[in-house]
């Protein structure tokens, strides 16, 4: 079968699935949570509840803010505590709502059974609205309110979804595991993601190095094609593995052959590209009506002794997940939210899960620590491996002298941060370390001559 | 638990340093050096010691007295220039030439442009030059290739190199393609085979793209082709133009330096073109009989001009 890739640059680090085999485990309920208000992209949600309030599984407690913003529900049972600002994951202040856990009682009207909802609406209103009810973002890591990208803007169409099933981080594995256990489910979200989109057709893309999850998603789809008829126009893609293969604009290329161009969404190639996980939370919110209020998350690292795959609600401590993985390794010299290409390094483990999370990594010392650095020899490899066609080195210089036109000339505004220039720099130059801030400093000047 | 460490992404690095492609280039070089070593003998063994040891020291003096910084000569790119210096001269160039073309690569084209990466010119080619300009007769004396005098001690025995014989119109036609495999001349550059088999190497482990060799091979050959067309009792066979001289040396372990070469495919195939052109010529018509290192030289010159014109294709602008 032919693999599919993307035309430009790319590394390949080893990709470390060590905790493939893992089975999905649910954690138990802590004592309390602390769900944050800023889960999505856009502005934070507003609180609806105050001090006192009972509240149950499911149950909205927060609104959205603005157009990109997504409903917040509690992911328990209990009381509320306190609403107010504390430390994200990263050491941003941010509004939070602590709820002290009592037992675990759902909303009315959530169907917890596992009975595979085949049906599928065929009110596009009524799918979007549901998903929007439901909080759903996308799961791939920039938490972009689901149902925006579903309403293309007036005059553009999509002409193909793509399900990213590429997982081309390493280590990570919640996707790896959700499409091996729970495979219907997300082919199903796909039809419903598809029917909201005037029914346009569906690639499932998923990098070779999961062969198990491939097989299993080509047989699930067998089978639902033969009884339910929305899945007719979805096709699973196996994709050659490469990092960052998952990027949107990447996905794009390797799937359909088409760039997007500069500063323009992929809606302007005919594309809408969906997490699997996001499939799967569509699905359990049109078909179960459950809130994104759970997602896979997964626990591992060379240091430590058991993986897990776990699933787990959002606003759990995160020293609470490490304490039920069997704490934090001796040698974790550091912590990442994340994969160890894009993810964040954590500095504070008493920040909680938001419905992105999809790992702790832990890396020791010597994996992770950065290389001295020493003279740009202009060998050309940060070049090489970026797959938006930048030239790092030359990028990084410019950031060093604070030259703007020059890195607007020469298009600092499209990298996508994959980290790919710093992976392979042999002389461990810190190129994305300046080129992030200047790519800011850039979008920022641009979007102030447009006004 | 330790202290964590909080770092912007990525969080993990590639398996390659600056050192392990130095590392990679000298192992490349190892056939090359030991054919010369067989076939020279004790005086290339000096040779050999004399450049790299005195780049080496140099380096490591400078940056520790003139400059005051950290060593970089861990990073064994003064091993390089060593060793790519002592094969660009004859076997029996005396020890004090050496420190000389040291002093020049290391202490004038490398060091006093801010060191590894900020240098325009080549440092080993720079040096050639300087050495070939100020020592003429010395760099131009070649001794013949005899593996049983080589190590014996005896004085070696002198002769014309091939593409010396071509500059002064003389009679060339023996030479076959097969002898010129084999050559007498800069201690590196006897036998293609064994540079071929560098080139092979570096390509494998990814440490140079094969473009600018391959555009300097095809321009010498269409451009001594040509010529050979044109009158072939005046121009060689432009087979044995691309395997004579140092074309080999040159267009695999010198115009393919990363740091005096184009950034882009596209750029190094103009340089490659350049180099090839700007070699025949000096060779046909200039009074050098070799014009390789000036090729490359005058090319390491236009670099920073192809860089502003070739730049790199970038994603969604067509």
């Amino acid at each position: 079968m032919k693999k599919l890739t993307f035309a430009m640059g790319g590394v390949h680090p080893d990709d470390k699935k060590i905790s493939a085999g893992c089975k999905i485990e649910t954690l138990p309920l802590p004592p309390k949570v602390f769900v944050s208000m800023a889960q999505h992209l856009g502005a934070p949600a507003t609180p609806v509840v105050v001090p006192g309030d009972e509240v149950k599984v499911g149950q909205v407690i927060a609104e959205p803010a603005g157009f990109i913003s997504a409903f917040v529900h509690s992911p328990v049972s209990g009381k509320v505590k306190s609403v107010g600002p504390r430390a994200d994951l990263s050491g941003n202040m941010v509004n939070h709502i602590e709820i002290d856990v009592v037992g675990d009682e759902w909303m009315e009207g959530i169907d917890l059974s596992d009975t595979l909802v085949t049906e599928i609406p065929e009110d596009k209103a009524f799918i979007i609205d549901r998903i929007k009810k439901c909080g759903v973002v996308g799961l791939g890591g920039a938490t972009f309110p689901t149902h925006v990208k579903l309403a293309p803007p007036p005059g553009k169409k999509a002409e193909c979804v793509i399900l990213n099933g590429a997982e081309c981080e390493p280590y990570l594995t919640s996707d790896t595991r959700i499409m091996i256990e729970r495979g219907s489910e997300i082919i199903l979200g796909a039809a419903i993601i598809s029917k909201a989109l005037d029914s346009c057709p569906v690639v499932i893309a998923i990098e070779e190095n999961k062969p198990e999850a491939i097989q299993n998603m080509s047989r699930l789809l067998g089978e639902l094609q033969k009884t339910v008829p929305a899945c007719a126009k979805i096709r699973v893609e196996t994709l050659k593995k490469k990092y960052p293969q998952g990027g949107e604009k990447q996905l794009i290329d390797a799937v359909m052959k088409r760039q997007v161009k500069s500063g323009a969404l992929p809606i302007d190639a005919g594309a809408v590209v969906q997490n699997v996980a996001t499939a799967l939370a569509v699905y359990e919110a049109v078909q179960k009506n459950k809130p994104l209020i759970t997602n896979v998350l997964t626990v591992t690292g060379d240091c430590q002794k058991e993986q897990h795959n776990y699933l787990f609600r959002i606003g759990m401590p995160l020293s609470f997940i490490a304490e039920q993985a069997g704490g934090v390794p001796e040698q974790a010299a550091k912590i990442i939210s994340g994969g160890p290409m894009m993810g964040k390094a954590i500095s504070n483990l008493d920040a909680t899960t938001v419905k992105g999370s999809s790992s702790l990594l832990y890396l020791t010392d010597a994996q992770t620590r950065r290389m001295a650095q020493t003279a740009c020899i202009r060998c050309g490899r940060c070049s090489d491996a970026c797959p938006m066609g930048l030239e790092p080195h030359m990028l990084y210089k410019l950031a060093k002298a604070g030259d703007m036109a020059q890195l607007e000339e020469n298009s600092v505004h499209d990298c996508i941060e994959c980290g790919c220039c710093l992976y392979s720099c042999p002389a461990g130059v810190p190129l994305l370390d300046l080129i992030r801030p200047a790519k800011g400093d850039v979008l920022r000047i641009i979007r102030s001559r447009k006004k | 638990m330790q202290k964590l460490l909080v770092s912007p992404s990525p969080h993990i690095h590639a398996d390659i340093t600056t050192r392990k492609i130095m590392l990679d280039v000298i192992i490349a070089l190892l056939p090359a050096t030991l054919v010369a070593l067989v076939f020279y003998g004790w005086s290339e063994l000096i040779v050999l010691s004399v450049s790299i040891l005195s780049c080496v020291l140099l380096e490591w003096a400078i940056t520790k007295y003139l400059l005051k910084q950290p060593s970089t000569i861990s990073d064994l790119s003064a091993v390089v220039t060593g060793l790519l210096l002592a094969l660009n001269v004859p076997s029996i160039t005396p020890w004090w030439v050496m420190v000389i073309g040291a002093v020049v690569a290391i202490g004038v084209a490398k060091m006093s442009f801010g060191g590894l990466g900020q240098n325009i010119f080549n440092p080993a080619i720079v040096a050639r030059v300087f050495l070939l300009i100020s020592f003429p007769a010395i760099m131009t004396t070649w001794p013949e290739t005899n593996i049983g005098a080589a190590w014996s001690g005896l004085d070696a025995v002198t002769g014309p190199t091939f593409l010396g014989l071509v500059a002064e119109g003389g009679n060339f036609a023996g030479v076959s393609v097969v002898d010129s495999l084999f050559q007498g001349g800069s201690a590196g550059e006897i036998s293609d085979i064994a540079l071929l088999l560098g080139f092979v190497y570096l390509l494998v482990r990814r440490v140079i793209k094969p473009w600018i060799t391959l555009s300097i091979w095809a321009t010498v050959l269409v451009f001594a082709g040509i010529m050979f067309f044109v009158d072939p009792s005046v121009y060689p066979n432009p087979v044995v133009a691309l395997l004579s001289g140092g074309i080999m040396l040159g267009s695999i372990f010198m115009a393919t330096d990363y740091v005096t070469s184009p950034m882009t495919n596209r750029g190094g195939i103009i340089f490659g073109v350049g180099i090839g052109l700007l070699t025949i010529i000096i060779r046909y018509w200039g009074s050098y009989p070799e014009g390789v290192s000036f090729a490359i030289l005058l090319m390491n010159a236009c670099v920073p001009l192809i860089n502003k014109f070739c730049k790199s294709k970038k994603f969604g602008r067509a």
